[in-house]
């Protein structure tokens, strides 16, 4: 893979890469036909973003894939390292003038130049790891509400908000206007909370077809990156959202990078107690002849079975699971089975996980998709 | 002047007196040199030179040249003491670092000589603070026996080029290495850390560059943890001289000019690494 990024450009990639940093520590490049695709995930894979840069947004770009049989290369890098390269964007827009990314897997080596002013070449070699296909299986259509606004209005309605907060909450109130306020625990002391909420009117928005009264909760951090990144290249930011716990998609879309951030979102202990099979079975992708795709619904197929068969919650392989009582159960026991949940795990607040595919590499040995795969950072030492 | 209210410290009494009408010009070269406790002054008629070392490895000059102050004057020939660095600092900062416009903090610093305090008398808008800093034993320095004669390579470049380089150095690499030749790279500074390798390079002709004299070439290693500490003077300086000897020893000076125009001079001299062996190069 080979590509050359000049002027203006670098730094809308090193936007990007800030971006994504908020989300991972690892960034995983995919070159592919369609562009170059860089993403990442968090710790607790209830947060994935991904970046594609259109071949127009290059100089140059070539995926390298000489023989078009052979798969194209994917790795992921250490996203310190990364974005170390990229670390001061004032600087990168003063002094950088030409990017080349190289990626030499002879040599083991992703290779980022930088020819700044004055003569001066920047040369990271960095070491890389060959990885599968980071995808995060999503479905903006399938969303029952979508909001469009201009960065600017989200970007300054999330700055009344402390930096310290990791929660907010959507809502869709009466006469289309939007609300987003501080999440608060239920187990918060209401005196000694501060809420903060404010409305929106939908005229701020550029489009509104949301359900009424819905309303998400999701993380607030992974968000605040988007919406610098997207604020910065003055674009519009689509939200699609459904039901509590299922995920947020947040996308940008320019002739020639096209984004998108998932988060999970708290799910509702009082949803839960609908029968999910609808919901499940409406997120079933159309037929589709490709067979990473084949495999991605095989995977949300396995997750609807769970869904089923099961207590109504997918399973979650990070998060322990919330098991719905028979009735609203009393604080007290619901505390005792947050106890009795794997020791170790973070604090789970209800989140879902989103269900990342490692979608293996068609030809490459074919392993069942088993929910084991989903760990592959554990054979990350090197 | 704001001194003339002190009792009359007659000159005979000193065997350093100094005064400067604005302390920031001192402090901001002791910080430049400030990465261990403590320095050894040596005072001449010419100024004073303070000396900070570390690991035996890594020597640190700042040269704070007579006519900087309004008033110098040294009775012996020459005037040696180990100070603490950080409470001199502190001294010289009592009104605060900030910098308003139009308001400076005077100072004057005297030494009775072996054994007595460094006194100090600051004054900012009519207050005055009176420090005495014990004085310690100085210390036996390094030489490192750096004679402008045995330079093998030297380049001096405008200090913008080096300042972000060195913000972004690797710390994760134990080892910066600095590559001077008369060919290709020229002049090239590079880390070996966790994520891999990074060079950067600079052109001879580059506009940073304001002499390219390298004679033969040299790649040496130094400890980036010695080397760290330079940024600080590289972050005040002007323009940086970079200079090797024959054993790979490195001397790094800085040209400071201070808010009136005046300039000084703060030298890092550091070892290098033990000897690299042709396959890691």
């Amino acid at each position: 893979m080979k590509c050359i990024i000049t002027g203006g450009n670098v730094k809308v990639l090193g936007r990007a890469v800030h971006s994504l940093s908020r989300i991972g520590d690892e960034l995983y490049l995919e070159p592919t036909e369609s562009g170059l695709s860089l993403r990442a995930v968090n710790s607790s894979r209830s947060a994935f973003a991904s970046f594609l840069f259109a071949p127009l947004f290059f100089q140059l770009y070539e995926t390298g894939g000489a023989q078009p049989d052979r798969e194209l290369l994917r790795c992921k890098v250490l996203m310190k390292s990364f974005l170390g390269v990229f670390r001061s964007l004032p600087s990168l827009e003063k002094t950088v003038g030409r990017c080349l990314i190289l990626l030499k897997p002879r040599a083991s080596r992703l290779v980022v130049q930088l020819h700044c002013k004055y003569g001066v070449t920047k040369t990271h070699n960095l070491t890389f790891q060959e990885c599968e296909r980071l995808q995060a299986i999503f479905d903006t259509q399938c969303c029952a509400s979508s909001l469009c606004a201009p960065a600017r209005v989200l970007a300054e309605a999330v700055v009344h908000f402390p930096q310290t907060l990791a929660e907010v909450t959507l809502e869709a109130g009466p006469g289309g206007k939007i609300s987003l306020r501080n999440y608060v625990e239920d187990e918060a002391e209401p005196s000694k909370t501060m809420v903060t909420e404010l409305w929106l009117a939908e005229d701020e928005f550029q489009a509104v077809a949301v359900v009424p009264g819905s309303r998400i909760t999701f993380c607030l951090k992974e968000f605040r990156g988007l919406l610098t990144f997207a604020e910065a290249s003055n674009l519009p930011l689509t939200i699609h959202y459904d039901t509590p716990g299922r995920p947020v998609i947040f996308t940008l879309d320019d002739a020639v990078l096209e984004v998108h951030l998932v988060l999970a979102t708290l799910s509702d202990p009082e949803s839960d107690l609908q029968p999910p099979a609808a919901n499940g079975v409406s997120h079933l992708p159309g037929p589709s002849d490709d067979f990473g795709d084949d495999l991605e619904s095989y995977m949300i197929a396995m997750e609807t079975s769970a869904y089923e068969g099961g207590s109504g919650v997918p399973p979650s392989p990070t998060f322990p699971l919330r098991t719905p009582g028979p009735a609203k159960s009393d604080p007290e026991e619901e505390e005792e089975e947050e106890e009795g949940a794997v020791p170790g795990t973070p604090p789970h607040k209800k989140f879902r996980s989103l269900f990342f595919g490692s979608v293996l590499t068609p030809g490459g040995p074919s392993l069942a998709p088993t929910q084991e795969v989903l760990a592959e950072d554990s054979d990350g030492e090197y | 002047m704001p001194f003339s209210t002190q009792p009359s410290a007659s000159g005979e009494q000193y065997v350093l007196t100094a005064s400067l009408d604005n302390a920031r010009h001192l402090s901001s070269l002791l910080r430049a040199v400030h990465f261990q406790d403590h320095a050894t002054c040596f005072a001449t008629a010419n100024g004073i030179r303070v000396t900070v070392e570390d690991a035996k490895c890594i020597q640190a000059n700042a040269f704070i040249q007579a006519e900087i102050f309004q008033e110098f004057s040294v009775q012996e020939e020459s005037v040696t003491f180990r100070i603490n660095l950080s409470v001199l600092l502190d001294c010289l900062t009592i009104f605060g670092t900030s910098s308003l416009p139009g308001t400076s903090t005077a100072l004057r610093m005297c030494y009775r000589g072996y054994g007595y305090p460094l006194m100090l008398f600051l004054e900012e808008g009519g207050v005055v603070t009176v420090c005495k800093i014990n004085t310690q034993e100085p210390d036996e320095l390094l030489d490192f026996d750096f004679c402008s004669t045995k330079v093998v390579n030297k380049i001096i470049l405008q200090s913008e080029g080096l300042r972000e380089a060195f913000a972004e150095l690797d710390m994760t690499s134990e080892v910066l290495q600095i590559t001077m030749s008369p060919d290709k790279p020229y002049f090239r500074l590079s880390t070996f850390g966790n994520a891999g390798s990074a060079h950067l390079d600079y052109p001879r002709d580059s506009d940073l560059m304001e002499a390219f004299h390298c004679n033969q070439t040299q790649t040496n290693r130094y400890k980036i943890s010695l080397l760290k500490p330079s940024t600080k003077a590289l972050a005040l300086s002007c323009k940086v001289s970079i200079r090797t000897d024959a054993q790979g020893f490195l001397s790094l000076q800085y040209m400071i000019r201070n808010e009136d125009g005046q300039i000084c001079f703060v030298e890092y001299y550091c070892c290098p690494d033990e000897d690299i062996t042709e396959a890691e190069l």
